[in-house]
């Protein structure tokens, strides 16, 4: 048996992340769920993005 | 200074502030606003952009001070420049909506005993036809003299005769009696009202004058917004100088753009267009009355009060849009999200004494979409209107978004 199909084979949780949509489906079928709200940094702007991870909280007391 | 120590010392400037209320005086003399000023609310505004009732209230101070018999010389002034107009906020002060402040009218003076900086705000006029919602009539310009004359000299002195009332105190007080201090100021009104009693009792002033003025401050439950506004600015003041800090200290609206400073980027104003509040109307009015939102009062927000305090205050959630008290406790969550830290001195009991969110970080506005939530009051936008209603507004994402690219090219 595959790895993957031994893995659906086993009891389900699930962590999801981003579209709620998909957690409330899992829920209503009894799959345990827990949602987490994620979304893109910078609503997925990837320039907003990349200067948000040049601002860092680096202190120096870190380095 | 990286950004995380420079963050730590905004936060405990804004949070370690020591706001006293220690005069009532006359903006000339509190302030030195010298000349024909007449200062507003929100950023820099051209007169060519501002709203109808903002131009109103203007014209309206115009008149109110002497300087114009009506509302077309008093425009003339304004156009032809023999009358300045500025933001409330780069002289030391704040004001309510409009935000008008004029030499002769009487200011409030918060002292930071922290840092030894001073700022100021006008006495709330109290409901109906006033200045600050762009009411320009007759009735308006009487209440404001009567301030002026027999109000403002009797409150400066109670207060003085204090010696200092200590505003964090009393606003720590006053959240835990369930305000959120923009929308619900009864128990402040009330505690402040407490403390002013005696002294304005032994004030000295005739007997049917005080009790005029106590009077007045006994019928508007909002009488210390302005005050809490006051110790807001006096607190925010100090972190404008915080070289490497994304932390927000200023958040204004002057009716047609709101604006945001940041600590790190000194008295720059990043601004967009103001959005439209929603909320409850007072009867015979709705949406399409509404003026945009206006006023510097976002500063209580900018130290975590008014709606990221929404879970102190049950009793306003509906006023202000929101359906219970889940939804006021969702509200400061989602508040929380976007801000470095909690409050050591504004607890909230809903929320198992936690503080409430406060420095609010550009970065994390960016990051995470979730835009600042202001209480707020609604203007009419035809002038003379006056309030005529309440609710929520947001702070657009632009005005974040210029700032960080701002931060990012420093």
């Amino acid at each position: 048996m595959s790895p993957l199909a031994a893995f659906f084979r086993q009891e389900l949780r699930v962590i999801n992340l981003g579209l709620e949509q998909f957690a409330g489906e899992l829920d209503r079928l009894g799959v345990p769920v827990v949602h987490v709200a994620w979304s893109p940094p910078a609503g997925g702007d990837l320039k907003k993005a990349a200067l948000l991870a040049s601002l860092t909280d680096e202190d120096e007391d870190d380095r | 200074m990286s950004i995380k120590t420079a963050n730590r010392t905004t936060l405990q400037r804004l949070t370690e502030a020591q706001p006293f209320l220690v005069d009532c005086l006359p903006a000339a003399q509190a302030m030195g606003l010298t000349g024909r000023t007449v200062l507003h609310a929100g950023p820099p505004l051209l007169w060519e952009r501002a709203c109808a009732a903002m131009q109103a209230a203007i014209c309206c101070a115009v008149r109110y001070e002497g300087w114009a018999p009506d509302d077309t010389a008093a425009r003339a002034l304004v156009l032809t420049g023999e009358v300045r107009i500025g933001p409330c906020h780069h002289r030391a002060a704040v004001g309510p909506m409009t935000g008008i402040i004029t030499p002769s009218m009487p200011v409030f003076v918060v002292e930071n005993r922290a840092h030894g900086n001073r700022a100021h705000v006008t006495i709330n006029e109290g409901l109906g036809k006033v200045l600050r919602f762009g009411a320009n009539d007759a009735s308006v310009v009487e209440r404001l003299a009567w301030l002026a004359d027999e109000a403002g000299p009797i409150l400066g002195a109670a207060i003085r005769a204090t010696g200092g009332i200590d505003l964090r105190a009393l606003m720590a007080q006053a959240v835990r009696m369930g305000d959120d201090m923009h929308q619900r100021n009864v128990a402040a009104s009330s505690l402040l009202a407490r403390s002013l009693m005696g002294p304005l009792v032994r004030s000295g002033a005739d007997a049917s004058a005080r009790a005029r003025v106590a009077d007045f401050m006994a019928a508007n439950d909002q009488f210390f917004l302005n005050i809490a506004m006051a110790a807001g600015k006096a607190a925010t003041d100090p972190c404008l100088s915080v070289a490497d800090s994304t932390l927000v200290v200023t958040m204004a609206r002057n009716g047609t753009d709101f604006g945001i400073r940041v600590a790190g980027l000194g008295d720059r104003w990043f601004t967009a267009p103001v959005e439209m509040p929603k909320g409850l109307y007072f009867p015979g009015f709705g949406p399409e009355d509404a003026n945009p939102d206006m006023g510097d009062s976002a500063i209580v927000e900018t130290i975590g009060l008014g709606a990221f305090a929404m879970a102190a205050s049950p009793s306003v959630v509906r006023f202000v849009g929101a359906g219970g008290v889940q939804e006021a406790i969702a509200a400061t969550e989602e508040m929380a999200e976007i801000c470095l830290g909690e409050h050591p001195h504004f607890k909230i009991a809903t929320m198992d004494e936690r503080g409430t969110p406060v420095g609010i970080d550009i970065r994390k506005v960016v990051e995470t979409g979730i835009t600042p939530l202001i209480n707020t009051g609604i203007a009419g936008k035809i002038p003379g209107t006056g309030q005529i209603g309440a609710g929520i507004a947001r702070a657009p994402l632009a005005c974040f978004e210029q700032a960080l690219e701002a931060f990012g090219a420093r």
